[in-house]
């Protein structure tokens, strides 16, 4: 909404109010003010000026010289414009003025002959695109007058961003009476006479048939002679945004812009049948709007025909190409109607068709200005198009719509606002938003549909006083004990384990192409698609996070980052679980390291293996005190066939880690190699944890046993470490693999693998013999679980 | 046979010698022999205490008295070049030895959170310490709770304030991507009695294409506070406290009113510009003013549909987004890097 300041000064009084406290104050009334503009600022120094004689150029066809007089002095300047002739009133911008891109007129010669000054069209002063020539004043204007005043251009215009509970502010009044009560200033609006009700009007007739829809239809007529509309008004209109069409479209414009009262013009001898008719269209119905497009209807759109019931327009939003008034209009029918504002609402978006009046009455109108409404129409048709009125206006108004009356108790808006008002104080705030306070109760007037509620009353009060004037707490109770959860907790440890282990987390768009799980080898099957994506790159939800972070891996290697170690800690998604509407959202962590390892700069470098993406799973689960963390050799899609295991919790699978497969690494364009991990965080922080309880630590030596075994390579070693630790019971402190050995002498296959083992006892020295039990035992137990033999 | 005259003599020839072998030990290794010869057990010191059995009882104890001080002499001489060449010796393996530490180091690299991480920390932090603990929600939201319960009725011209993705799920129009953490307010009410004090930062989603300016999927943070006795005034006071505690005291909080369905009396809050102070900048669009979010009291149609009594109850709502805190604290002028994982922008925070 764009409201002209001098506009807004006809219904209340605020010249002496700077135009910055002006826009603070609609600001502070929630009539959020989105730009000040002041079309004249960039215009400086163009005054009136009358063409006195028009002489050819010596030396061009094409571009003349004129003489003009601007009251104190005369001048001649050369022209191009085609339209100038003497006696013609111009804007003249004499050497010195400014015009709009801060372009200074200078004394300039012009094949050969001196111009002192510049005849300027429309464009030149920034009043939009006509350039056709120099822009015509009005013959009264005094010459030498700032251009700015004659044309308007001293107004400022405040270019407001209405919120949708606001339809009284789609009108220039509704801004003034917030203006008028934020300064206590009187406001004053001449209420029109509506004209008398009659059944038809210049022989015309209503037929309201979707009364639900349209709950007030009223009809005026008068004969009227086409033409342009004034000068004054086309500036307003130009000003609040609409371009001005002709005197009879330009009124219902404004009557529009000034009341939010959107009416429709009517060419009355184009009504087939002289009557309106007011109904649903049928399904498959089509109708071309004024705009020239075809517009295909449904039994949910409402329609304004003609008696014969042929479509003369979409009610309330735009009117019908066929019934359009035209120059050669010498009668109007003038609608002035109340719609339903859902039902407008969804034709509307349907339709991807927005109006000036489809977002009033998608808003909700006032019901009750429709007949004072026409009447302002009219006296304007009076005033500019020379208008004259058939005899009394037709109202089918069956039900009639009152204000709303609404309880409000003071002590109730003060718990809510945290004020302290007397029931006075409450009246005395909303009496001049036009709501009156009778024993506690509210009388709201129909231009306010927003308000039906006490709690919409409230609002008001709190707009009213000022949210400056709102004393700002905080809540004091003493049951507010905040903190986060041991879920939250844990999660942040994820991450800081993970820094701290040199990843780099990163966020990718849980949004992908169907292609980019094909490319990591995730199953594209049961996968959640978007109904209504804008592009097929973001057509699903992932069901996985390593596919969005190998895709950060190879965006940084196309970006010469090929070693870098990434995270991402997010919500993966998955079909429903049975009988659940909604898909099953998952938390997932998934890393990546690829390329290389750097070491110190004197030292080689070394490419990344799996046990680097181990190394980052084994530190997560330690600083959570995962108590069974295991790895199972798996074969996964996207991974290695003989580098990847499932990761098991309490021996469940919670996800995958390996080195990435060299399928998905050409199709990524990485650079191998790549090795990842993900799980699933919740299946992970609710396994089993190490209880954090202090034991005693021995005060006796230890007795360390170093182990070497050879066994098939194909045995895990996590299997013999497990072995060696259940055979080593309580006295075996720790054990530790500290030597892989592969040679031709153990043959192929085998593998030979040392342990250290340290046995200790809380409450003695252990004796030789006793040590020498414990070797024995873990020997024979290696090597019968696993037929291993001990390496001598 | 020796006079005790003449083994005191030696005594003292002895001592000269020694200390002047001592001293002219040019390593360690001549300094051990010269110590084998001058103190060690067949030593010349130990032959006159030999040759003491053959002299007068009368003049044994002149001798031993000599012999005792010649010895003093030579340790003291001894342990004086051992110092110098012990300390030579460290000087000499210490330059052998030398590390250039200015070497790059062995890699032990930190990672980086995410920005939007941090400051979402930094926010939930902040609340928490104001008493609030921390809700979550489903980031694919049924149409009741993302809309329905929040008072925005189907064909709502405040739903075309929203640009929704849908999701294939169900009837039509009824499974979306969340347009807003609101939803997690509804939820928490079903859930919960009051009090309730609790935040929901999270992902909302709208009909965007990744580019500088906008993303399909964002980051913001809802609060909701349900008690008895809660007023507007402390949803403002709430409000500027955080904005206190994250952007500094000096910096004030603005609020206007506004319009949301699942709040009333509804406001938008701002804070003065963090990088002019108010005196208005590019950041600021020249205002002096950067918005943040929107805020309100409590519907009494969303209490109605989560069945809390409003007239014992009330309560507030605040959203703001994360991404135009991370952008506004670090300078980061473009969206779309946020998404990109690129390492040159993680390795910066």
């Amino acid at each position: 909404m764009r409201a002209p300041l001098s506009w807004i000064r006809e219904f209340t009084a605020l010249d002496d109010v700077a135009v910055a406290d002006i826009a603070d104050a609609l600001n502070q009334l929630g009539l959020e003010v989105e730009a000040v503009d002041a079309p004249g600022r960039d215009v400086n120094g163009v005054v009136v000026a009358r063409i006195i004689d028009v002489v050819p150029h010596p030396d061009a066809d094409r571009i003349r010289l004129a003489d003009v007089d601007f009251g104190s002095g005369q001048r001649r300047v050369v022209c191009g414009a085609p339209n100038i002739e003497p006696g013609m009133i111009v804007p003249f911008a004499p050497v010195g003025a400014v015009l709009p891109g801060d372009f200074t007129i200078e004394r300039r010669k012009i094949r050969g002959v001196v111009s002192e000054g510049m005849l300027c069209s429309a464009r030149e002063l920034g009043l939009g695109d006509d350039h056709d020539g120099i822009l015509e004043l009005p013959a009264d204007a005094a010459l030498g007058t700032d251009v700015r005043e004659v044309l308007g251009l001293d107004d400022v215009v405040f270019d407001l961003s209405i919120t949708p509970n606001r339809p009284d502010a789609m009108g220039v009044v509704g801004v003034a009476r917030e203006l008028a009560a934020h300064f206590g200033r009187p406001f004053v609006v001449e209420e029109h006479e509506p004209a008398p009700i009659v059944d038809e009007v210049a022989g015309a007739r209503v037929v309201v048939e979707a009364r639900d829809r349209c709950p007030r239809f009223v009809a005026v007529a008068a004969r009227i002679t086409m033409g342009e509309s004034p000068r004054w008004m086309q500036r307003r209109l130009t000003l609040a945004g609409m371009r001005p069409i002709s005197n009879v479209v330009d009124v219902t414009n404004y009557v529009m812009l000034e009341r939010c009262r959107p009416l429709h013009a009517f060419d009355l001898d184009r009504l087939a049948g002289r009557g309106i008719v007011v109904r649903l269209a049928r399904d498959g119905e089509k109708l071309t709007t004024l705009d020239g497009i075809e517009r295909p209807l449904t039994g949910a759109d409402l329609l304004i025909c003609d008696a014969e019931r042929t479509p003369q327009g979409l009610a309330g939003i735009m009117g019908g190409a066929a019934g359009e008034v035209s120059p050669a209009t010498t009668q109007i029918l003038l609608e002035s109607a109340y719609f339903e504002p859902t039902g407008i609402a969804h034709t509307s978006k349907r339709l991807g068709l927005r109006s000036e009046a489809s977002a009033r009455f998608e808003r909700g109108v006032d019901p009750n200005n429709a007949g004072s409404g026409a009447a302002r129409a009219m006296e304007l048709f009076a005033l500019v198009a020379a208008a004259e009125p058939a005899t009394g206006a037709v109202d089918v108004y069956p039900e009639h719509i009152g204000p709303a009356r609404i309880t409000v108790r003071t002590e109730r808006v003060n718990r809510l606002l945290g004020t302290a008002l007397s029931g006075d104080d409450i009246a005395s705030y909303l009496t001049p938003l036009g709501i009156e306070m009778q024993g506690g109760e509210a009388t709201v007037p129909t231009f306010r549909p927003d308000l039906e509620r006490e709690i919409d009353v409230v609002e008001e009060v709190a707009r009213r006083v000022g949210l400056d004037h709102i004393a700002r707490t905080v809540p004091s109770s003493p049951d507010k004990i905040g903190g986060l959860s041991p879920r939250q907790r844990d999660l942040r440890t994820v991450a800081d384990v993970l820094v701290g282990a040199g990843y780099d987390e990163v966020y990718t768009l849980p949004l992908l192409a169907p292609g980019d799980l094909s490319n990591t080898g995730v199953q594209t099957s049961a996968v959640i698609e978007v109904e209504n994506p804008l592009r097929a790159e973001e057509s699903i939800l992932r069901p996985a996070l390593l596919p969005g972070l190998l895709r950060a891996v190879a965006y940084n290697a196309a970006r010469g980052e090929p070693d870098v170690s990434l995270f991402e800690s997010g919500t993966a998604f998955g079909v429903p679980r049975d009988g659940e509407p909604l898909p099953a959202e998952r938390r997932s962590l998934a890393f990546a390291r690829a390329h290389r390892a750097r070491r110190a700069p004197h030292e080689p470098d070394r490419p990344v293996d799996v046990y680097d993406a181990t190394a980052a799973l084994s530190a997560v689960a330690q600083e959570l005190r995962i108590a069974d963390l295991g790895l199972e050799a798996a074969s996964v899609d996207g991974f290695h066939p003989t580098r990847a295991a499932r990761v098991l919790v309490d021996g469940r699978p919670i996800g995958v880690v390996g080195e990435v497969a060299a399928v998905v690494v050409d199709a990524l364009s990485l650079v191998a190699p790549v090795v990842a991990c993900e799980l699933d965080i919740d299946a992970l922080l609710t396994g089993a944890r190490r209880e954090m309880r202090a034991r005693p630590v021995s005060r006796f030596p230890a007795s360390a046993v170093d182990l070497a075994f050879v066994v098939d390579d194909t045995i895990p070693a996590a299997a013999i470490q497990t072995t060696l630790v259940d055979a080593g019971g309580e006295l075996l402190e720790h054990v530790a693999l500290f030597d892989v050995f592969r040679s031709e002498a153990l043959g192929s296959g085998k593998v030979s693998l040392a342990f250290t083992l340290r046995f200790r006892a809380l409450d003695r020295t252990l004796t030789d013999d006793e040590v020498s039990a414990l070797r024995n035992k873990c020997i024979d137990a290696i090597v019968s679980a696993h037929g291993a033999e001990l390496r001598s | 046979m020796s006079s005790a005259a003449d083994l005191v003599e030696r005594a003292q020839s002895v001592t000269r010698d020694g200390t002047d072998a001592f001293s002219r030990a040019a390593s360690l290794d001549d300094l051990s022999d010269a110590e084998r010869r001058f103190l060690g057990r067949s030593s010349a010191l130990n032959e006159i205490r030999e040759a003491i059995k053959s002299v007068d009882g009368s003049d044994r104890a002149a001798i031993g008295r000599a012999l005792s001080q010649a010895r003093a002499e030579l340790e003291a001489a001894h342990a004086a070049r051992l110092e110098v060449l012990d300390a030579d010796a460290s000087a000499v393996s210490a330059t052998r030895d030398r590390l250039d530490l200015t070497l790059g180091p062995r890699e032990y690299v930190r990672g980086h959170l995410h920005p939007v991480t941090r400051i979402w920390r930094e926010l939930e932090d902040v609340f928490v310490g104001l008493g609030y603990k921390v809700a979550e929600g489903p980031e694919v939201e049924l149409d009741w709770y993302n809309f329905e319960a929040l008072n925005f009725p189907p064909g709502h011209p405040a739903r075309a304030m929203q640009d929704t993705l849908y999701v294939r799920l169900g009837e039509p129009e009824t499974v979306l991507l969340r347009t807003h953490t609101s939803p997690v307010q509804v939820r928490t009410m079903e859930s919960q009695r009051p009090p309730i004090y609790v935040i929901a930062p999270g992902r909302a989603f709208r009909r965007d294409t990744l580019d500088a300016r906008h993303s399909p999927v964002f980051h913001q943070i809802e609060g909701l506070a349900v008690d008895e006795g809660i007023t507007l005034g402390d949803l403002l006071g709430t409000i500027e406290a955080f904005i206190h505690a994250l952007f500094g005291s000096d910096i004030e909080a603005r609020f206007l009113p506004s319009f949301f369905p699942f709040t009333e009396p509804s406001v938008e809050f701002a804070m003065s510009c963090v990088f002019c102070r108010g005196a208005g900048c590019a950041v600021c669009s020249r205002t002096g003013w950067v918005e943040l979010g929107g805020a309100g009291m409590v519907d009494p149609s969303v209490f109605a549909a989560v069945g809390i009594d409003p007239e014992v109850y009330t309560g507030f709502a605040f959203g703001f987004g994360i991404d135009r805190v991370v952008q506004l604290l670090y300078g980061v002028d473009h969206i779309k890097i946020l998404w990109d994982g690129d390492v040159r922008f993680a390795r910066q925070f």
